[in-house]
């Protein structure tokens, strides 16, 4: 199986954008990577892109060039980009490609999510009746992760609070002005325990990856990336998930945990060698339960990581370290191409304002969506 | 005034002693609400009707603070909406259910507290018909019924 490297990277920025459309941030996040990687786009040999209100990103290339490649269409709720990214990958381990392109576009509306729960296999009443709705799905896991595992409000305030100071330091983020623990947990309840500002928002967005071969990344470029594993993982009898009329009687591992394992085997790694993550912060409590999850605390230590401030730019186990969903909101085609933009960056020494000290060589992204879907990515210099 | 379930099939009214309405697998025992036409855990298509439970324990809980976008069916606008409470009660070692709670005031609600199943107004509709649906309420203290 060959190896596969990360060559170039771009970014549309993530907000909201009037009248321009999806496809065309796409093309330009498309374009920003291929410049990155030195390639040109008739270089590029097969495509995936992701979107959920795009029916067919792979109108794309009606602005990048009608080269003919074999470009496929991906959606796997917020584990999109995730999935976009592993087809691209595993294209090139098979040996029938060298270059690669996964890109993710989308346009939301402002507000919560909605959709016919019967495409999600609930009942029509479901939605009728006002459970269809994801941040009421989180507001339930976060409440009873913090009773059985002492995590208080304010550390809730906290994730929150630190997305949007690294949001301020990124020029691609939707929300630019730090608030304060305070003002977090004083805002507007939305799902108990979760408020307002602690929620991320459907936005606008696009983000592109070039990869290629590992053994061939050096003709491009001189500090090529290298993608170490890339897992994606479904629930199963037991996880209770997002979209559900029930849950088995008792609970078994959530699909991140189970996606995490694997990658981290994939990779022959583990969460003390990781120097830099990306994790699915929905909601605040997304990003303390995800830690945990993804192996790099015990459950209930995130209460004391936080009032450290482990989890910042210049702690020992940094998160989210370009605002994350909260600071970028969720393009969800998209977002994990952003996360495995800010990674590449971060790995490069690129990442100007938010760059983490020391030299990090390994970087960790992971990404978790409805109905129960998981996708993890490992990557180091 | 007329009274009619927002969704028939899916718990048994009217009753005084109301239940929702699941299924069990005979292949694997797996319990799942509603009524499924396949086994989420085996995959059998021979899932039979199974009421659950009308008690349970709230296993974690949340509250809806906002009108949800269509397709909510309350009737209800910003002006007039009113928070409702949403659980996964734990009933027995059967299965854990999504459902209304009758409490929205998070002070008033705890893990592990009893809940009983209740069939309760969701929604009065323009001929004045009530449209009614399931919910779970606190159990008032031991023995109450």
């Amino acid at each position: 199986m060959e190896d596969v490297a990360i060559i170039g990277v771009g970014l549309h920025p993530f907000g909201r954008f009037g009248a321009k459309s999806a496809i065309e941030m796409a093309a330009d996040a498309t374009r920003a990577a291929c410049a990155d990687a030195g390639v040109k786009w008739t270089d590029v040999q097969v495509a995936f892109g992701g979107s959920y209100t795009v029916d067919n990103p792979d109108a794309v290339i009606g602005q990048l060039g009608l080269t003919g490649i074999p470009f496929m269409d991906v959606y796997n709720g917020c584990a999109t980009a995730a999935t976009a990214l592993q087809l691209a990958a595993d294209s090139i381990r098979s040996g029938k490609y060298d270059i690669a392109v996964a890109v993710g576009m989308d346009k939301h509306d402002a507000g919560a999510f909605t959709a016919d729960p019967v495409a999600y296999s609930a009942p029509a009443w479901y939605g009728e009746m006002g459970y269809f709705l994801t941040t009421k799905f989180f507001g339930m896991k976060i409440n009873r992760y913090m009773h059985d595992h002492g995590i208080s409000h304010e550390t809730l305030g906290r994730v929150a609070a630190k997305a949007f100071r690294n949001g301020a330091l990124n020029p691609n983020a939707f929300r630019r002005k730090p608030v304060s623990v305070d003002d977090i947990v004083g805002s507007r309840m939305l799902n108990y325990p979760l408020t307002q500002y602690m929620f991320c928002a459907p936005d606008e967005g696009a983000a592109a990856t070039v990869l290629c071969r590992a053994d061939v990344a050096s003709r491009y470029t001189s500090n090529p990336v290298y993608l170490r594993a890339t897992t994606l993982r479904t629930r199963t009898y037991g996880a209770h998930e997002v979209h559900s009329t029930w849950a088995a009687p008792t609970q078994v591992d959530a699909p991140t945990v189970v996606a995490s394992r694997a990658a981290y085997e994939d990779a022959g790694l583990g969460p003390s060698d990781v120097d830099v993550v990306q994790l699915q912060d929905t909601d605040a409590g997304a990003e303390i339960i995800h830690m945990a999850e993804n192996g790099f605390c015990a459950d209930g230590e995130q209460e004391k990581l936080l009032a450290e401030g482990a989890t910042e730019i210049g702690g020992s186990l940094p998160v989210n370290t370009d605002g994350g969903l909260i600071a970028n909101g969720e393009p969800v085609g998209a977002s994990g191409l952003r996360q495995i933009h800010e990674l590449v960056l971060q790995l490069r020494g690129q990442a100007g304002d938010r760059q983490v000290p020391g030299n990090p060589r390994v970087g960790y992204s992971q990404l978790y969506g409805a109905p129960g879907t998981a996708g993890v990515s490992i990557l180091s210099v | 005034m007329t009274q009619v379930a927002f969704a028939p099939d899916v718990f048994t009214w009217p009753s005084d002693a109301p239940q929702l309405v699941g299924g069990r697998c005979p292949s694997c025992a797996a319990v799942a609400f509603p009524l499924p036409s396949a086994c989420s855990r085996c995959g059998s298509t021979d899932v039979e009707r199974h009421l659950l439970p009308r008690r349970g324990t709230l296993y974690t809980w949340t509250t809806q603070d906002f009108l949800p976008k269509e397709p909510y069916a309350s009737g209800e606008t910003p002006d007039t909406f009113r928070p409702y409470g949403v659980g996964l009660v734990q009933l027995g070692d059967e299965v854990r259910v999504e459902a209304r709670l009758t409490e929205s005031d998070p002070r008033l609600l705890d893990f592990g507290m009893e809940v009983e199943l209740a069939i309760v107004p969701f929604r009065t509709d323009d001929d004045g018909t009530e449209v009614m649906t399931y919910a779970f309420t606190p159990v008032q203290g031991p023995g109450s019924e």
